[in-house]
């Protein structure tokens, strides 16, 4: 990495310390913590700020609030159902969550906080955790119908149990690694082609010319990126409210 | 051979899983594509499967990917 116009891609993902006291062991606000808390701060000030005066002609930002609220409700509503409407907040949160630490990622020297593998697998803990907890509360050991799929006839169930714990083990790891995944190769994707424009543009006046298509190649893919980032809070809001139906309705 | 060299070759052998996410998005968008322009009236409520397809196929991609990323900085 000798080389001044080679771009290190994975450096953008490394933790600092944006302050520190006590020294070793002390306390340290590491910049994956600060973008986490101003996600959440950013989150909770437009919600609140945008929802304080409650019109019945609501202002532009109550209407954005209003929209967000009512794609979250529908999505959990056609996903579990209306009970699953109790745990509303929980996915409400979940989802304003990632969108927001995703679409912060996505400002250049901003940290995205969903490409370390441990945020995004703790999140999915958490709902995998509330799953079980809730599945066994409600249903009690009834719970565990949920991997011996009704009408199978039985001298296949030796082989479609396992496969049913299995799909349900792999669950936490395949929620956390979707999103993890897709966030750092598209920030990865993003940093490669700008290395692109770079090393192109270190070549004299024809590398200019040929320094553009890498450069409209890296406005395409951040256009993608952010779509890619809206996308995944979905699918990751989409999936946990599934995971939480089947607590709620293990047998089916 | 050296550690190094079969490191990056298996990171590029990893790559190779990504063609079959590739197919499997490909066909999910296709089909629904298919459907959708002959029934117009009902694709929309159909958007949220098409979603969980799309997100349940491409995580098989990405964990190939994901084991390229681990030969080239983790081992």
């Amino acid at each position: 990495m000798a080389d001044p116009t080679r771009v290190d891609p994975i450096h953008q993902f490394g933790i600092t310390n944006v302050f520190s006291f006590g020294g070793e062991g002390g306390f340290a606000l590491t910049n994956s913590a600060l973008f986490m808390v101003v996600s959440v701060v950013v989150i909770l000030g437009y919600l609140l700020l945008s929802t304080a005066g409650r019109r019945v002609v609501p202002t532009r930002a109550q209407v954005v609030s209003e929209m967000l609220y009512e794609f979250v409700a529908n999505m959990v509503q056609g996903a579990a159902g209306k009970e699953g409407m109790k745990f509303f907040p929980f996915l409400f949160a979940l989802f304003m969550f990632v969108l927001a630490a995703n679409m912060f990622g996505m400002f250049p020297y901003f940290f995205a906080v969903t490409s370390h593998i441990i945020v995004t697998f703790a999140l999915a803990m958490l709902v995998i955790s509330i799953v079980i907890i809730y599945g066994f509360l409600r249903n009690g050991p009834k719970f565990l119908k949920l991997f011996v799929p009704a009408g199978v006839p039985g001298y296949v169930l030796p082989i479609v149990v396992p496969i049913e714990i299995v799909s349900f083990l792999s669950r936490p790891v395949s929620l956390s690694v979707r999103l993890f995944a897709n966030i750092l190769a598209g920030h990865i994707t993003v940093k490669v082609f700008a290395g692109f424009i770079v090393s192109l543009g270190a070549l004299g006046w024809l590398g200019f010319l040929g320094a553009s298509l890498p450069l409209f190649m890296t406005i395409a893919i951040t256009a993608l990126e952010l779509m890619i980032a809206a996308l995944q809070a979905y699918v990751f809001a989409v999936l946990s409210a599934m995971y939480i139906n089947d607590a709620i309705h293990p047998s089916h | 051979m050296e550690a190094e060299a079969a490191k990056f070759i298996g990171a590029g052998i990893a790559c190779i899983g990504l063609a079959g996410a590739a197919i499997g998005v490909g066909s999910i968008f296709g089909n629904f594509l298919m459907g959708a322009l002959r029934n117009p009236s009902a694709s929309q409520s159909q958007f949220g499967n098409l979603i969980f397809g799309f997100a349940v196929t491409e995580a098989l991609g990405i964990f190939s990917f994901l084991i390229a990323l681990l030969l080239l900085f983790a081992v």
